[in-house]
């Protein structure tokens, strides 16, 4: 039995340390720097009250939370329209544009971010196109600002919410419709009475990963306006490891504040994926061959990495 | 399954939806080919020479190798690490399980820029000053692929019914590891080669940690085509398309293998 053991213990040993030293150290050194005074020492709930009463800090986490509540609302909405229509295509044709949806995914952060400035920037093709011909429906539009930052969220928001909310469409079976149509519901009742009951929990989930992920992503935002808005992971990014003087301190904190809402977002996610599977409609209930699915949904799933 | 053909409203929204989605990609493919764009629909006159030049920069082709290596280098050392650690716990502890799925799920919920203040803050200073180099780069680089790596491994292992094999070839006779080696790596391989290039891929794409942990230091792709991005609109186009075909390539082979590999599971 000895040796055995050394056997198993020796195969798991780097992998605890490399998570040890790279996942769960930095966690809790971050933790406990919240806590520390500005010369490193002593512990204080002052970055916390100063985080919070700071109407600069506080406008950061105001601007980040709306931007990801607009932009995950519109991205659900677009979301779930497309999975519907994509779920009366044939199966064919259905894998050809996830297939597409998903290639796009792959264009995030700083590519994508300097592709709406070739577009919509200020010497963007649309920009001066739409100015020659007179056009003024983008008279107040401006990329560099908050309306620009939501247009480019829900550019990578909505082919998510696709990806994961499609294969819960498979789980409202073709009989519950017709069953539903004899005893005399219309279309729209049923969609309200069976359909979107049945997706709640799909889609409260998928909302979650979609608020984690636009509170997180960084790359796009600082390659599209840089400093010069005022976004709370922008903002952690400044203060660690910024050209300005860095107040690391401060920077964990609102790391911290980061993490908490995006760990409570995707706790409510995994939440309501569990939901879901209770019920039998979890995703991908109903396609068949599971892992082809969650192979397909993985890469597009990487976007919470904080893209 | 759907047999029917789709009505018009759906193939309307589908198809607006993929116009929007494919514009942008479109928008960057023209402007690096172009020679200049400015107030038409079109660009009016072409050239490739915004490729030629990128080709020719040196700058480029170092922080292609540098991407190139330092991703290979963290797939290899996260395969290394992963596969017998995630073995052993399917094997001998699954009740660990639980308490894996937790571990794996936080570097999904934490964002790029949290884990980097968390980085950043234990290796700049005190014994380990790490800060800036690429031993720093590549332990981030494996918190940030653990998940897929994980999963890949682990799902790979349950296809295969992994428990089920070793015991029979112990009961052949096999000792442990030459069964690891010979029975059940073998089998779990295609798994294997699709979650590295899956890896691979995200961490070719990666930015915050890069920028943040060894921007000054260390020049991915990434970190190229944002200094780039400032000084010539055209040039950085050209870099966009070339990271977008190669990440494309990788995606294609990716899916083709993923494919077979359904296919074969599903026999």
């Amino acid at each position: 039995m000895k040796p055995r053991n050394r056997g198993v213990i020796l195969a798991l040993l780097p992998f605890l340390l490399m998570v040890l030293a790279f996942q769960l150290v930095p966690a809790v050194s971050m933790l406990a720097g919240s806590f520390r005074q500005e010369d490193g020492t002593g512990f204080t709930l002052g970055n916390y009250l100063h985080a919070l009463q700071s109407a600069y800090y506080m406008q950061a986490i105001k601007n980040s939370l709306l931007i990801s509540i607009t932009s995950s609302l519109i991205g659900i909405a677009a979301g779930l329209l497309c999975a519907y229509c994509i779920t009366r295509f044939t199966s064919r044709v259905r894998d050809r544009l996830l297939m597409l949806t998903n290639m796009t995914s792959n264009f995030a952060g700083v590519p994508l971010a300097f592709a709406y400035i070739i577009l919509l920037g200020n010497n963007g093709v649309f920009t001066l196109l739409f100015k020659q011909w007179g056009w003024d429906i983008f008279g107040d539009f401006n990329l560099y600002s908050w309306s620009g930052l939501v247009l480019v969220y829900i550019y990578f928001q909505a082919p998510l919410a696709l990806l994961l909310l499609y294969p819960s469409f498979y789980g409202i079976r073709e009989q519950w419709r017709e069953a539903a149509a004899l005893l005399g519901a219309g279309r729209w009742q049923f969609w309200k009475t069976i359909g979107l009951p049945i997706l709640a929990p799909a889609i409260f989930g998928t909302l979650g990963i979609l608020f984690a992920n636009a509170m997180g992503a960084y790359a796009t935002a600082y390659a599209l306006v840089g400093g010069n808005y005022n976004l709370l992971a922008v903002r952690i990014g400044a203060l660690v490891a910024g050209d300005v003087v860095t107040q690391p301190q401060m920077g964990s904190t609102l790391a911290v504040l980061l993490a908490l809402t995006t760990l409570l977002a995707v706790y409510l996610n995994q939440r309501m994926a569990r939901h879901a599977e209770s019920f039998g409609f979890g995703p991908a209930a109903k396609t068949g061959s599971n892992g082809k699915v969650s192979l397909r949904l993985r890469p597009a799933v990487r976007k919470e990495l904080g893209q | 399954m759907n047999i029917r053909k789709a009505g018009f409203a759906p193939r309307i929204v589908m198809l607006l939806f993929m116009a929007y989605l494919l514009l942008p990609l479109l928008a960057t493919g023209l402007y690096a080919l172009a020679r200049d764009w400015q107030d038409s629909l079109l660009p009016t006159a072409w050239t490739f020479s915004w490729f030629s030049e990128l080709l020719g920069d040196l700058r480029f082709l170092s922080a292609l190798w540098t991407s190139l290596y330092l991703c290979l280098i963290s797939v290899a050392l996260s395969l290394v690490v992963m596969l017998p650690a995630v073995f052993a716990i399917t094997v001998y502890f699954p009740h660990w399980e639980h308490f894996m799925k937790g571990l794996v799920v936080l570097p999904y919920a934490v964002p790029g820029v949290v884990a980097a203040v968390g980085l950043i803050r234990t290796y700049s200073s005190g014994p380990l000053d790490i800060a800036g180099t690429a031993y720093l780069l590549v332990g981030a680089y494996f918190v940030v692929i653990l998940p897929y790596m994980y999963q890949g491994i682990r799902n790979s292992l349950l296809t295969v019914s992994a428990v089920e094999l070793l015991q029979a070839a112990e009961l052949l006779g096999a000792r442990r590891r030459t069964a690891f080696l010979t029975v059940i790596l073998p089998n779990i391989w295609p798994g294997i080669i699709v979650s590295s290039l899956l890896s691979f891929s995200v961490l070719f794409g990666e930015f915050v940690l890069t920028n943040m942990l060894v921007g000054g230091h260390i020049k991915t792709i990434q970190v190229y085509l944002y200094q780039r991005v400032g000084e010539s609109g055209h040039l950085a186009s050209a870099i966009a398309i070339s990271y977008f075909v190669f990440i494309l390539m990788l995606s294609m082979v990716l899916m083709k293998l993923g494919r077979r590999m359904g296919g074969e599971v599903s026999k």
